[in-house]
């Protein structure tokens, strides 16, 4: 079994026993995703909603939510996974600054953006942990489909 | 006109550094003034960062700190972020309301405001350098608090600025009160539209 690390617009796939974590994410959304027939799984962390609106959106495309994802379920079905058993959870999407600036408003954008990315690929979301103030630590079990949330405030919480 | 941190050169980044250093100077004195003491200011340490590196060096993602934000308006448009380690903290409470820091989840809401006072008035007198030294207006906004895991605190900057690139600069500020060493870590984002006006006022590029 291993823990695999995912960073700051990144992604990655294991099978079960293996383990993903994603550490502290503040505005960032953890989309945890799974194919529980094959025990196939995936973390992405994303950082934004939408690869359009970038200076340099086509070369990070790991870090929006709108090229993410896709990128992530079409590795899953290439290692045997299938897209009609795949069911997601999230967590993160904070507002950790309440200034009243749009412009620092992205934990509600990125939260929407998933969910729009989501559901254009068919992969319904069974559980979720977004919004509020406070940061997430997230571990997702793919051996049974558990995503802990780990916060500084609210302790440790499975969904 | 700069796309990205990565398009500064030598001359630039060397500029960048100088305002850090103004901005720390000005900012010691604010706080010497502030809590009546003599402050002695170690040299500061200016680089241009990734984010990941910033956090690396500053102890890991789920390390707490607290991040104080203030938006930055008219000539310069961006942020400048607070980070500050427990010590800093510590004075502050310890001067203006003698009590001890004794960790972030303990704040009350007054250690929250005499620690955001402090952050303001660091923000103001770095600026008021910065705006002095180069004849630019900058308006602050003000001051929002989060003490939190610090990659979580930082995904703020990190997301609001993705579009434009990857890299800050990172001021790493040392001083000294009462024999105890004081640390704090500063980010400063402009866009690149007032990193354009900047370099331009300073005369790094022609415009």
């Amino acid at each position: 079994m291993a823990n695999l690390t995912i960073g700051i617009g990144d992604f990655k796939i294991c099978k079960k026993p293996d383990v993903l974590v994603t550490y502290a994410l503040g505005s960032c959304i953890g989309i945890c995703v799974l194919d529980d027939q094959t025990g196939i799984g995936g973390l992405s962390h994303i950082m934004l909603p939408d690869s359009t609106l970038a200076v340099n959106g086509a070369s990070t495309p790991m870090r929006f939510a709108d090229t993410a994802l896709p990128m992530m379920i079409k590795q899953m079905e290439g290692m045997g996974a299938s897209r009609m058993r795949m069911r997601a959870k999230i967590a993160g999407g904070a507002t950790m600054f309440s200034i009243s600036n749009d412009k620092f408003n992205i934990g509600e954008r990125n939260i929407a953006a998933v969910k729009k990315a989501l559901m254009s690929l068919r992969i319904p979301i069974i559980a979720e942990d977004t919004g509020s103030n406070y940061g997430r630590t997230v571990f997702f079990y793919p051996e049974t489909g558990t995503m802990e949330v780990r916060s500084t405030t609210k302790g440790n919480t499975s969904f | 006109m700069y796309s990205s941190y990565g398009d500064l050169s030598p001359i630039a980044l060397d500029c960048l550094k100088e305002i850090g250093n103004i901005g720390s100077g000005s900012a010691a004195s604010a706080l010497s003034q502030m809590l009546g003491k003599s402050v002695q200011m170690r040299v500061p340490d200016v680089k241009v960062l990734d984010f990941d590196e910033v956090i690396e060096e500053m102890g890991g993602a789920e390390k707490i700190i607290t991040g104080i934000l203030v938006d930055l308006s008219v000539d310069i448009c961006g942020i400048i972020m607070f980070l500050l380690e427990d010590s800093f903290a510590h004075i502050a409470l310890k001067t203006f309301l003698g009590k001890d820091y004794v960790k972030a989840a303990d704040l009350d809401e007054m250690d929250y405001s005499v620690i955001k006072e402090m952050g303001n008035i660091m923000a103001g007198s770095y600026l008021q350098a910065i705006s002095k030294l180069t004849d630019l207006t900058i308006d602050m906004s003000t001051p929002s608090m989060s003490v939190d895991m610090l990659g979580a605190v930082m995904s703020v900057p990190v997301a609001t600025f993705a579009e434009v690139g990857d890299k800050v600069l990172y001021i790493n500020d040392g001083f000294v009160i009462d024999g105890i060493d004081i640390k704090s870590n500063i980010i400063l984002i402009p866009d690149m539209h007032s990193l354009d006006t900047l370099m331009k006022k300073l005369g790094v590029i022609d415009g």
